[in-house]
């Protein structure tokens, strides 16, 4: 195998240069704001525009609320499969993965055939942009909590709680989510990641969300949209990079997750 | 959308499974059993724990999901036809599925054979485990790294003022967009959505990567095998069906794809998911009942790839675990 590393190295550096070359200009393109020297003004621009403080905002504000429904949508009902009707996990599975096979453009045109007329028109509030998200986070959600409650022995932990005398309460607020800290935490992440930069849904559902703004910006201006690219990628970069941490720091522990059931 | 699929997705995708029958549930009832796994009748009543879920599932995404499906078979009065689906074989909607599909299936391959190749590098190809784990977290990312911003990275990149453009000009004399080539076109689309495709494969590949038994190998060296041979009769046929499941994947993923191609072309290629983009903000050609049609059209290719993907994943999940 030795003799063949250098294909390794080849191939490797391929992907590389894939990667960062992209990155590389970007950020280049980003310091040419003032001509002739390199510079931060694009990205001094980006931020004394209002505009991007206020899209940031609405995008930030969507995220959390996403997450928010999320998790209380998911983790009590993945939870309460595994305890009470493990019969329906089959299910479960399928529709939580049912938006690959339904795109976002997909569900925004759905979305706004359902509820753009009486009795529900919901279309023009920002609850069914909510709620669109909270649909294309359900995979990402479901596999960090899924992964998260495998990992522990949620049986067992819940019948010593429940021996000790603990209700449903304490058992979920005391005993499971603790346990599930870093598949939670996992879950918010890559859903914040994904949400704040979301364009289809956003655009198509007419709401002044960030990525509508990025794409204007990237009409209207030049270097601009490369700063607002790096700035992206940095931020999705350290959504993931912590996740990575967090469940790399996880498994460090060992059993340390769910120790509590054995 | 983009980095996500990995492989536990529809490692099975298990039809819809009923409560079990009432004389069962009566056995289990008398049985003793550890007291979570709430026994006889309220086996039923446990399944009301999960009506938020299904509620918020069947009026955000099924009802959504059917209503196109039921449009593409309605006129604008509300009566049945098949018209909109007819309109579907028009030369310049086929035209656009083609499209469509020409650019999926080349940056499916594009992407899926480098990111093998990567993946096949970084697991069991000799390299140092620190670049293993950098090149995971990095594919983490840049997977996730796709609409406005990554459209920007390429406009950087390899637009007319873009870096690489420049560059061959200073450095070879070469002009880039002598030879036809246009960031807002076929090429250009294809090589910017390579660029969250390659990461997507790597993540889902590398497990099956792993996967792979040193025995096998070693089996093969021992009876004379050279690694050719190991290659071609043990090692491709074995990862086949995960490597088909993967590419379909990147397919799926990328015939879905709206912000990328909008942020690039701001609009201006014709791909399915541009025009659907159009026909629902009452763009030029606005028809919605031909938005019905071509949002069915495809539905339908991403339910015919799912199922496809997770036929494939059950006969690989047999070799690769």
């Amino acid at each position: 195998m030795k003799r063949r590393t250098w294909l390794s190295w080849l191939w490797f550096s391929v992907g590389m240069i894939y990667f960062f070359l992209p990155l590389f200009a970007t950020f280049l393109f980003s310091l040419r704001g003032k001509k002739g020297v390199l510079s931060f003004v694009a990205y001094q621009n980006v931020f004394k525009d209002p505009t991007f403080l206020k899209t940031f905002g609405f995008s930030l504000e969507m995220a959390l609320l996403t997450v928010l429904v999320g998790l209380i949508l998911i983790v009590p009902t993945a939870i309460w499969i595994q305890l009470k009707v493990p019969k329906a996990k089959a299910l479960f599975d399928v529709l939580t993965l049912m938006p690959f096979a339904v795109p976002p453009i997909i569900l925004a045109f759905g979305l706004i055939r359902t509820y753009s007329r009486p009795p529900l028109a919901l279309v023009s509030t920002p609850a069914i942009l909510v709620a669109a998200y909270v649909v294309i986070s359900f995979p990402y959600i479901y596999r960090s909590v899924d992964s998260g409650l495998r990992s522990m022995d949620l049986r067992g932990l819940s019948e010593a709680a429940q021996s000790l005398g603990a209700g449903w309460g304490s058992l979920l607020f005391r005993v499971v989510l603790p346990n599930l800290r870093t598949a939670l935490l996992s879950a918010t992440f890559l859903t914040l990641a994904i949400v704040i930069g979301e364009l289809t849904l956003a655009v198509l559902l007419a709401w002044p969300a960030f990525g509508p703004y990025m794409a204007l910006m990237g009409r209207n201006r030049a270097y601009e949209p490369a700063a607002l690219a790096i700035m992206s990628f940095g931020l999705t970069w350290g959504a993931i990079g912590l996740i990575q941490l967090l469940t790399r720091s996880a498994k460090d522990k060992g059993s340390g997750i769910g120790a509590g059931g054995h | 959308m983009a980095a996500r699929i990995e492989r536990s997705v529809g490692k099975d995708m298990p039809g819809i499974s009923l409560p079990p029958a009432p004389d069962a549930r009566r056995r289990l009832a008398d049985g003793p059993g550890p007291r979570v796994v709430a026994p006889g009748r309220k086996l039923s009543w446990a399944w009301l724990g999960l009506l938020p879920f299904l509620l918020f599932a069947l009026l955000f995404m099924i009802l959504p999901a059917s209503s196109i499906v039921i449009g593409s078979f309605q006129n604008e009065a509300g009566s049945f036809t098949l018209d909109n689906l007819a309109n579907l074989f028009k030369p310049s909607i086929l035209d656009s599925y083609l499209v469509t599909m020409k650019v999926s299936a080349t940056t499916a391959l594009l992407g899926g054979i480098l990111g093998l190749l990567i993946a096949y590098a970084i697991s069991i190809g000799g390299l140092p485990k620190s670049l293993k784990t950098f090149m995971s977290t990095f594919s983490g990312v840049a997977s996730n790294f796709a609409g406005v911003p990554l459209a920007f990275a390429f406009i950087a990149t390899l637009g007319r003022m873009g870096f690489l453009t420049v560059l061959l000009r200073t450095l070879f004399g070469f002009e880039l967009y002598n030879t036809g080539f246009n960031l807002y076109s076929f090429w250009g689309l294809t090589l910017t959505y390579t660029y969250f495709q390659i990461p997507l494969m790597i993540l889902i590949i590398e497990p099956a990567l792993e996967g792979m038994k040193k025995e096998w190998r070693e089996a093969s060296e021992s009876l004379g095998a050279s690694s050719l041979q190991y290659w071609t009769r043990v090692g491709i046929p074995v990862l086949l069906p995960s490597i088909l499941a993967a590419l379909i994947l990147l397919f799926g993923n990328a015939f879905g794809a709206y912000a990328t191609a909008y942020a690039l072309t701001g609009g201006l290629i014709n791909i399915v998911p541009i025009l659907i983009g159009a026909q629902i903000r009452g763009n030029v050609l606005h028809d919605p009942q031909l938005g019905y049609a071509l949002a069915f059209g495809m539905v339908i290719v991403m339910t015919v790839s799912i199922l496809f993907y997770s036929w494939l994943q059950k006969i690989s999940s047999r070799w690769v675990k």
